[in-house]
């Protein structure tokens, strides 16, 4: 019986977060706290790629916006392409996590929200020439005024959660 | 070589990087490559607030948080070891186009004619850093993911929900940019 009331607030658990959390993929092994080291690492090579590459710099995303230069396309681009090829080749050979797990994919819902939402992002990317990602490569590159739009960007996440229900989805 | 390093790279080296991050992910730990979700996270952990939103057990996304943590200290070896040698080569109508709203220091990958601590307080700072940053968080978690986990993760995977989102995250984009944000600079 308790393993039913598990199974149940699991299922629900894993709805909540799949609700639209982008990684709902986990491990079922349990690790100890160093194996998120290695996503320690990847995140450091991965932040010293977009400091060099440039895309974490405001005038880049206001040429890119404007058509006034290649660089940023070719980036995102090409970056597809090597995602899309590699998805394929995870899926064609059944290839597994370094732990032996399977790798699993899960399908994401069309909701209005993407349109919504996608347009006022957009608004903010367009205005503080940086998404998520570059703005914690930019405080780490030393403009500390950047957690300023962190925070704001937390606030903004914190009052979607909130009125998330009289949205339309 | 280190010089090579320094130069600012390609997009040809750049982009397939950052698309192998993909796949290192999954292979890793069968994670999705996924940024945004990370200030879900921050909200979950410290003001939940007992909104649904964020009730979850985000300890189990704590992999999510050490990769954005991860990126900062990427951004810090980048400054302290591998510097650019110049400065940020922008284009020209550009540099013409933020000259006449007072943007001339292109020394910096942010506008620190704009983007600083003494600029918060006035109406375009305040308008680009705070108004800016909430329109990302909100905006993201709106859509479901951000240019990492649309643009790059959905694609990546044939979702075409990812590419709605990021094609109206490039209409936002443009007319940011092109139409509201020289308005916004020249206040």
């Amino acid at each position: 019986m308790s393993n039913f009331t598990s199974e149940i607030s699991r299922e629900k658990e894993h709805e909540i977060r799949a609700t639209d959390a982008m990684c709902i993929n986990e491990s079922q092994q349990d690790h100890q706290w160093y194996y998120n080291l290695k996503y320690l690492v990847t995140g450091v090579l991965f932040g010293i790629v977009f400091v060099k590459a440039e895309v974490i710099s405001w005038f880049r995303i206001q040429e890119m916006f404007r058509l006034q230069s290649f660089h940023m396309y070719g980036i995102i681009g090409s970056a597809v392409l090597v995602g899309m090829l590699s998805v394929w080749l995870i899926k064609t050979f059944k290839i597994k996590t370094i732990h032996g797990e399977e790798i699993t994919f899960s399908d994401k819902k069309f909701n209005r929200g993407q349109v919504y939402g996608g347009l006022i992002f957009g608004l903010g990317w367009g205005l503080t020439g940086a998404c998520p990602g570059p703005l914690f490569a930019q405080i780490g590159l030393g403009a500390t005024v950047v957690i300023v739009t962190l925070l704001s960007a937390i606030a903004g996440t914190w009052v979607y959660g909130r009125f998330r229900e009289q949205l339309p989805h | 070589m280190l010089e090579v390093i320094k130069q600012p790279w390609p997009w040809y080296i750049a982009g397939p990087l950052i698309g192998l991050t993909v796949p290192a992910l999954l292979i890793l730990g069968n994670k999705s490559f996924g940024i945004s979700s990370s200030l879900r996270h921050a909200c979950a952990a410290c003001l939940p607030a007992k909104i649904p939103f964020f009730q979850y057990e985000w300890k189990k996304e704590t992999w999510n948080l050490v990769f954005v943590l991860g990126i900062f200290l990427g951004g810090m070896v980048a400054s302290h070891f591998l510097p650019n040698p110049g400065p940020i080569k922008v284009n020209e109508n550009l540099a013409r186009e933020l000259a006449a709203y007072g943007i001339t220091d292109f020394s910096a990958m942010v506008p620190l004619d704009i983007v600083s601590w003494e600029n918060l307080l006035t109406a375009p700072g305040l308008i680009m850093m705070v108004g800016g940053g909430f329109l990302v968080g909100f905006g993201a978690r709106y859509a479901g993911g951000c240019t990492s986990g649309h643009a790059i993760m959905g694609l990546s995977t044939l979702q075409w929900p990812s590419l709605v989102a990021t094609i109206f995250f490039m209409v936002g984009g443009f007319v940011m940019a092109n139409w509201i944000l020289p308005i916004i600079l020249s206040l």
